[in-house]
């Protein structure tokens, strides 16, 4: 699987042969005699091709060459979430071609790519690509059409031909590619109707199971480019810390050591061999020393006392209606609970790697990346180059989860790569890359009901103390309050309304770390909490959860359809066996409704079986309705790993978990026995998928286990000692 | 320099013999479909065969392997009815998500469907709980082995 380089002053001459191709096929008309197909072959569907060029060019997202042959280039990146799927299927939809005849490409920086995240892609690309399709499908229907001298209303496109219906006359695309490029291109295609849809809305096979199943697909870690180095990195282990020694004769002892490399900030050091062997044990040679700096005496403790002390004193008031306070302080009843989140790795099973090549006249990088506008950027900055000059070769990411919303490792990749004449490939050890990650923040949260005689909410206010992750990672975005508006998913927007409602944020940075996004964002932690908390209240009112949550969505129909659906399907009403228990959880977040319910048992307090888990997905207008069920069944599992066992814990600056033996990973024998996922039909437009399960899957259980324990699960993860009975107890 | 048969070729590789397995198919031999995940055996991403059984390279020194058969997933017969159902049934139930296990997956997979071929539930979880999968793809992978060795039967 070589990926040759690609350099970006060469001439285009695929272009300029494809063009003339083009243009005199076009005097002749397609039918060619089949000796002179020259075209290389096509590659295996779901493998990524670059620079595609064709006759025919109408937008961003289509190329269709005099060959027929048709390239989309898609501008989300794939991370396991299926987007090259149903972005090749809303573009295939509109345009009238099979899925299998589609090559693919990932939209390069500048032209096309997006920041992949949020569960975004489907929602931002849902008209975009729909309309991409239809307008190019106009223009080369208008093509034949007059080709034909014929209406194109009377034709029709299916497989990439384009039939005139009346006499039957065909023509594929790529012989009227060059004189539809010429057409207009309009600005409203009419789109489908979605009745007549035979893709949409009809499970597909993911384009890249074939070549993932074969070990064919290329991820950053595969890349192959002729003449590269190996090289692995060990950055200071404590923020802020410098290089203080290393032994870098020992080091260039080792047998396929070609160099010892420091980065500008004498922070990191980069062994770089022929092999990922001989880099490590160059790097175990090296032995390299830290200054470990102002962070040195940095302990979780300090980090969770600097979150509980931000649940009194000054806050940002970022959500308020009526006054709840007020309301609070007056009301007869009310029920205060307070909750607490860890610090979280991503530890996606794709150790972070990249690989660079810096020439005085270019720059190739070669990664996986949710965020290539980024790359180039610092590729560009540390190069001095043109951007031009710089290409960005985006790869298959071996899982995101946020982690890849990050490109420091690129800024690090280009930093080392600058320092040799040979493209170098970094790889991280996986001691690196959860030591060096960066992580999801973690939190406290309080909130406090005002309660009717029922037990239902009258007013509630919540304090959330923790960081700003987008004040580092994009600061525009901070509201000039200094908020950061990440944190009302699954908080503010919930499916409940209350009467009276205040939402106060806390800010704390956590000393000693970089915080950054996780799988699923502010949804993950409010989700936690909000759900937690509403189910406490259930209990404390002795009215069933369902019930309770059933009383307070009367105003959403959505929410109470997915509700009653999942209790429905869970069999909520219908005994268990004995040492069972349900817990049940609500949701609506990334633009998509989910209940869900779990059924557990807990033979020991800390052994947690979780026989079944249902949810009811609506999400709006399903695209490939088995790629969301995939989704949410791996969310949940990802979801219920960070929620049972992780917590990033620091000593003297340091993290502690540094590999899988203690970073514990959900395995197959400790998965659910059994996930169910129904999907409720909608013409709303769609919603997101790919965090969904995971924002669930925390408080889901944790309301499952405190229907078996009896007591409540207010920290994470969930097996933490924390929860203990004095801590869990229910308290007014 | 050392022998290797890899894939039922022989291969002259000039490393140390600690060097492991998994590098030594990547780095020197060029052969990508296994894949480096911990390096420490704990996560089954780089699953391949000696003379049949799953085993992982990563902490598989060279020196060591000697004249025993190494079969990695590229060198997977076409003719195979085990490997052929275990990939087709994959993709029938598009087990992948992210993909990066799924090559170690898959040879655990084969490894247990040729000593076992009709495994339980208990079967599939005991041979298959080395092989760590982030995206979370268990219930499909479960599933697919079921329905390969429906196939096979």
């Amino acid at each position: 699987m070589t990926t040759p380089p690609r350099t970006p002053s060469a001439p285009p001459t695929r272009r300029h042969i494809l063009g003339a191709g083009g243009a005199l096929l076009l005097a002749t008309l397609w039918p060619t005699p089949r000796g002179r197909a020259q075209a290389a072959p096509r590659p295996q569907q779901g493998m990524l091709v670059e620079g595609a060029q064709g006759a025919f060019a109408p937008n961003a997202y289509i190329r269709i060459a005099a060959d027929n042959r048709i390239t989309l280039i898609l501008p989300n990146v794939e991370m396991g979430q299926g987007i090259y799927t149903s972005s090749v299927m809303l573009i295939a939809e509109e345009l009238g071609i099979d899925m299998a005849q589609v090559d693919i490409e990932a939209a390069p920086p500048g032209a096309g790519a997006e920041i992949t995240g949020g569960s975004t892609s489907v929602m931002t690309e849902w008209l975009p690509l729909r309309q991409a399709g239809a307008a190019a499908r106009s223009m080369l229907v208008q093509a034949a059409a007059t080709h034909w001298q014929a209406k194109p209303e009377e034709c029709s496109t299916r497989s990439a031909i384009i039939t005139h219906v009346p006499t039957g006359r065909t023509l594929p695309f790529g012989a009227v590619a060059a004189q539809a490029a010429a057409l207009p291109i309009p600005k409203n295609p009419p789109l489908k109707d979605p009745a007549t849809y035979t893709l949409l809305g009809h499970s597909q096979h993911r384009i890249d199971s074939t070549i993932k199943v074969q070990g064919r697909a290329v991820f950053g870690m595969d890349v192959q480019v002729p003449g590269q180095k190996i090289g692995t990195v060990a950055a200071c282990p404590v923020e802020g810390g410098t290089l203080a020694g290393m032994d870098r004769q020992a080091a260039l002892a080792i047998r396929g050591v070609q160099a010892v490399l420091v980065n500008e900030q004498n922070n990191t050091v980069c062994v770089v061999a022929d092999h990922y062997w001989a880099a490590r044990k160059g790097l175990r040679a090296l032995k390299p020393q830290w200054h470990n700096g102002p962070n040195a005496h940095v302990t979780t403790q300090t980090i969770y006392d600097q979150l509980h002390q931000g649940l009194s004193g000054p806050a940002i008031v970022a959500n308020t209606k009526a006054d709840a306070p007020g309301v609070i302080a007056r009301a007869h009843a009310t029920h205060t609970a307070t909750y607490q989140q860890p610090l979280l790795a991503h530890a996606p099973m794709e150790p972070i790697n990249c690989t660079a090549h810096v020439r005085p006249d270019g720059c190739d990088v070669w990664t996986g990346t949710q965020i290539a506008d980024r790359a180039l950027d610092t590729a560009a900055e540390l190069t001095g180059l043109p951007k031009d000059k710089i290409a960005i070769h985006c790869q298959y990411i071996g899982g995101g989860f946020g982690r890849r919303l990050e490109h420091e490792y690129v800024t690090q990749c280009v930093q080392f790569a600058r320092q040799v004449p040979y493209p170098l490939k970094i790889i991280w050890s996986r001691e690196e890359d959860l030591t060096r990650d960066r992580y999801r923040p973690a939190y406290v949260d309080q909130m406090t009901a005002a309660l009717d005689d029922k037990g239902y909410i009258t007013a509630l206010t919540h304090r959330i103390v923790g960081p700003a992750v987008v004040a580092r990672w994009d600061p525009a975005e901070l509201t000039k309050d200094g908020y950061d508006e990440d944190l009302s998913v699954a908080t503010v927007i919930t499916p409940y309304s209350y009467p009276a409602y205040r939402l106060e944020f806390a800010r704390r940075e956590a000393p000693g770390i970089t915080t950054a996004w996780w799988r699923g964002v502010g949804g993950t932690r409010g989700l936690f909490v909000v759900e937690g908390f509403i189910d406490e209240l259930a209990h404390r009112a002795g009215v069933d959860p369902v019930a309770y949550r059933r009383a307070m969505l009367a105003h959403n129909p959505r929410a109470l359809a997915v509700l009653d659906k999942v209790a429905q399907a869970a069999g909520w009403n219908t005994p268990l066996p004995p040492g069972r228990a349900r817990g049940v959880a609500v949701q609506f977040a990334f633009g998509s409704y989910m209940a869900s319910i779990a059924e557990v048992e807990m033979p020991e307090p800390d052994n947690v079986i979780i026989h079944r888990v249902t949810a009811v997905v609506d999400c709006g207008r399903v695209l490939n309705p088995d790629q969301v069920i995939s989704q949410i069944e791996g969310g949940l599992i990802f979801g219920f790993s960070a929620a049972l066992y992780n917590e990033i814990t620091l000593e003297g600056g340091r993290v502690q978990q540094n590999n899988f033996n203690t970073w514990r990973i959900m395995r197959m024998n400790e998965a659910p026995r059994k996930i169910d996922v129904l999907l409720m039909p909608s013409a709303e437009d769609p919603g997101g998928i790919g965090e969904v399960g995971t924002a669930a899957a925390a408080p889901v259980l944790a309301n499952a286990m405190a229907a078996a324990q009896g007591r409540r699960f207010r920290t994470l993860p969930l097996l933490s000692p924390r929860n203990n009975a004095a801590d869990g107890k229910e308290h007014g | 320099m050392l022998s290797l048969n890899i894939n039922g070729q022989p291969h002259q590789v000039d490393v140390d013999p600690d060097t492991p397995l998994l590098w030594v198919l990547r780095d020197v031999l060029g052969m990508n479909a296994t894949k480096f995940g911990c390096g420490i055996a704990q996560c089954g991403a780089c699953t391949v065969h000696m003379d049949g059984q799953a085993v992982r390279a990563c902490n598989l020194p060279v020196g060591l392997i000697g004249e025993r058969r190494i079969s990695t997933l590229e060198g997977l017969d076409n003719t195979d009815p085990v490997a052929n159902a275990v990939q087709a049934a994959w993709v029938a139930l598009d087990v992948v998500q992210c993909g990066y296990c799924q090559p170690g997956q898959i040879m655990a997979a084969i490894a247990l469907l040729r000593s076992t071929p009709k495994p339980t539930d208990e079967q599939i979880d005991s041979a298959m709980s080395a092989n760590l999968c982030r995206c979370g793809t268990y219930m499909r992978i479960r599933a697919a082995i079921h329905h390969a060795a429906g196939a096979l039967a």
